[in-house]
């Protein structure tokens, strides 16, 4: 059974935990003795009908203030496959919680409101799916009951939002927009009888149509290290094999590769998956390789194919969205992981701020402050074998972690 | 034709980076095992991640004292099977210390006093890492929190403070005194621990499965009559062909009818469910936020 990881975003009040209430609902993943509880609670805080967003704000804060603040994970599932739902929060100062729930998804849901059409966070939301490269964004236009089910309105906002879409940096993503009111479940998993004119699919069949396949294992292989597995017991004594799990690429019995940092060259000789011996590894599973040669390779390495490996890269440039409250600034050092592989980084220029209304790129920036978007350049103590994340989007992004808080500051993308 | 629905491999993938990295930036980890199915799972799952070599950790059981006899039977026999390093640490020794005090009355169980055993141990042992198979589907403040959740000094999550876990890169690093909980099967749902159990063909404590139990009825569940349940007057105990959905104490996990005497039919059974897993739970019954409460405490 496949996977589809989702990621919703959008404005706070634009109904996004309502959203997701009501397709877990739809597709019968809701038990009883939650959809009571939940009729409970709204009966107690004076609303008439159940409140589906009661569903995922899991947190007290959260039901207290009736707003997101951290990401909920929510699972649901059809025959055709599993469905991950990243629901992440609207408020300006919880955007990084919005990054987080949204690196790893295949599928963006912006919600607009249709009264409001494209707020600040709209654009916001939509230029972070940019810069993650998520392959599919559907925008949903929320609260369609609220503006008269108007075809104008919906006709409307897809007009704004396209012209705002012209600049793409990822023009690949592939767009839809689904005119919904999520509260009475119009267009969300059945067909709405309000907008006739709307001729396209409702959110859950347009989700259940997307074919995807990961573009991961057409790239060039790409194997870091997680750590090297010695038995010492007698049945497996000499054994050393190499534990992580293949980013990108495929590695087969025979393959001939290189070892970085140390560039030693070797074959690879067996390929474990759990207890069973296969014959290749694929990306995105974890494995155990063994090799034909004693080669120096260690957690942090990384093993590639010997007619295509990265290089080493010492000065990066990188596309950073800030995550702390303590701002960035130059020259200050950070611990950088990339993948699984830490190195010493210095940051010596912040080259300009992004401003996520207008795109501009303002230069002469001092600092980029929380949930801030800029250019900057490193230096690092040893080189990375990190590629650009437009090339490798596996191999292409890192975070940058904070040497006194130890706190996950920001991430970046290697231009 | 069957309706059951396949594993999902990718999640096993994800879970055995988890494990190989809980290895790999932690000094001394430890796998708390319940004897349930999800803590079977990640013993699993361990074992794949490190193979051949044996799981590098210890798994750590803390021991309420009211654990079903089939769960501690099962415990013994899965260290045996797979030679891994066994710590059992007991609540009843720190009723004994005065660490905690035990509850009275007619719900009295030990589910609260476990948190205090368990910081106790980390401290002992120094854990500086407590691998755990909690679920986000299970309970909405579980859905919240990350793979690596990292606690403060006195064993408390602190949810406005989560450190933003992007792609798959894992942030494990930590101040002396401090500790990390990591869930490697964050993203599984409880079907997708059946059907890996079914795939694995693993072995899992004979109270999963129907069979003919002493209980009682209470609030509309049916509890396990067993010595450590505070009996009310009217409560009659009667024999019921039960089983049981989670594994936890015999005092605060609630029996559901049930036939199902395979995993298949248990899978089955789940895909009509009306009730979902921790309804059975009474401990989370206490109140909309109990989970968060308790996590906020030092539970896990």
């Amino acid at each position: 059974m496949d996977i589809l990881r989702i990621a919703t975003a959008g404005s706070v009040d634009d109904g996004k935990s309502t959203l997701i209430g009501r397709m877990l609902y739809e597709t019968s993943s809701v038990t009883q003795d939650k959809l009571d509880a939940i009729e409970q609670a709204s009966r107690r805080r004076g609303i008439d009908y159940p409140d589906l967003s009661l569903l995922t704000d899991g947190l007290v804060a959260e039901r207290e203030q009736g707003i997101t603040i951290d990401v909920a994970h929510i699972y649901f599932s059809t025959p055709r496959r599993k469905y991950i739902v990243a629901d992440t929060p609207g408020h300006f100062e919880y955007t990084r919680n919005m990054i987080t729930g949204a690196s790893t998804a295949q599928v963006a849901i912006i919600l607009v409101d249709a009264r409001n059409g494209i707020a600040e966070q709209t654009r916001r939301h939509y230029y972070i799916t940019q810069i993650l490269r998520i392959p599919y964004l559907v925008v949903c236009v929320n609260k369609m009951d609220l503006a008269a089910y108007s075809e104008d309105t919906f006709t409307t906002l897809c007009h704004d939002f396209k012209a705002l879409a012209a600049s793409a940096t990822y023009p690949e993503q592939q767009l839809t927009f689904i005119p919904v009111a999520a509260l009475w479940g119009e267009n969300i998993a059945r067909k709405s009888d309000a907008m006739p004119w709307y001729t396209g699919p409702h959110l859950l069949a347009y989700l259940e149509s997307i074919d995807y396949t990961s573009i991961a294992a057409s790239l060039p292989a790409r194997f870091p290290v997680q750590q090297v597995i010695r038995p010492k017991s007698e049945q497996y004594h000499d054994f050393r094999g190499f534990a992580g799990r293949v980013t990108a690429g495929v590695l087969r019995i025979g393959d001939r590769v290189v070892a970085l940092p140390s560039q030693q060259k070797s074959v690879v000789e067996a390929v474990f998956a759990g207890m069973n011996q296969t014959d290749a590894a694929v990306a995105g599973q974890s494995v155990v390789l063994t090799l034909a040669d004693e080669i120096d390779l260690s957690r942090g390495g990384m093993l590639v194919p010997e007619n295509d490996a990265p290089q080493p890269v010492k000065e990066i440039t990188a596309q950073v969205c800030w995550l702390d409250s303590t701002p960035l600034v130059p020259g200050k050092t950070y611990t950088l992981q990339h993948g699984v592989n830490r190195v010493k980084s210095k940051i010596t220029e912040i080259i300009s701020r992004i401003s996520v209304e207008t795109l501009v790129a303002e230069q002469g920036v001092g600092e980029l402050r929380l949930n801030e978007i800029g250019i900057i350049s490193l230096r690092l103590a040893q080189p990375v074998f990190a590629e650009s994340y437009a090339a490798n989007k596996y191999n292409g992004a890192f975070i940058l972690i904070d040497e006194q808080t130890h706190t996950t500051s920001g991430v970046a993308f290697v231009m | 034709m069957s309706l059951i629905p396949s594993f999902p491999d990718q999640l096993e993938d994800e879970s055995i980076y988890i494990m190989r990295e809980v290895a790999a930036q932690f000094e001394r980890p430890a796998l708390l095992f319940s004897g349930g199915k999800d803590s079977i799972t990640l013993v699993r799952l361990a074992q794949k991640a490190f193979w051949p070599a044996r799981i590098p950790f210890p798994l750590l059981h803390v021991d309420t004292g009211h654990n079903f006899p089939e769960t501690i039977e099962f415990r013994d026999w899965l260290v045996r099977e797979t030679g891994a390093e066994l710590i059992v640490r007991y609540v009843q020794d720190s009723i004994n210390k005065g660490r905690v005090k035990e509850e009275t009355g007619k719900y009295a169980s030990r589910n609260v006093l476990q948190t205090v055993t368990l910081l106790d141990a980390i401290e002992e042992f120094k854990f500086d890492a407590c691998i755990g198979g909690a679920r986000r589907d299970e309970e909405k403040a579980r859905a919240k929190e990350r793979i690596f959740s990292v606690r403060n000094d006195f064993g408390q999550w602190e949810p406005k403070k989560q450190r933003p876990e992007l792609f798959d890169m894992l942030n494990g690093i930590i101040d002396v005194g401090e500790n990390v909980r990591v869930f490697p099967i964050s993203n599984w749902t409880e079907l997708d621990v059946w059907t890996y159990i079914q795939k694995e063909n693993l072995a899992i404590p004979s109270i999963y499965f129907s069979h003919q139990r002493n209980v009682i009825e209470r609030d509309g569940l049916i509890w396990p009559h067993s010595e450590y349940l505070n009996l009310q007057p009217d409560e009659i105990p009667f024999n019921a062909t039960v089983r049981f959905r989670t594994v936890g104490d015999m005092t605060c996990t609630a029996a559901v009818t049930s036939e199902a005497a395979t995993i298949e039919s248990i899978i089955v059974e789940i895909l009509a469910a009306k009730i979902s897993e921790r309804g059975a739970r009474i401990d989370d019954k206490r109140s909309e936020a109990a989970m968060e409460q308790r996590k906020k405490e030092g539970y896990f």
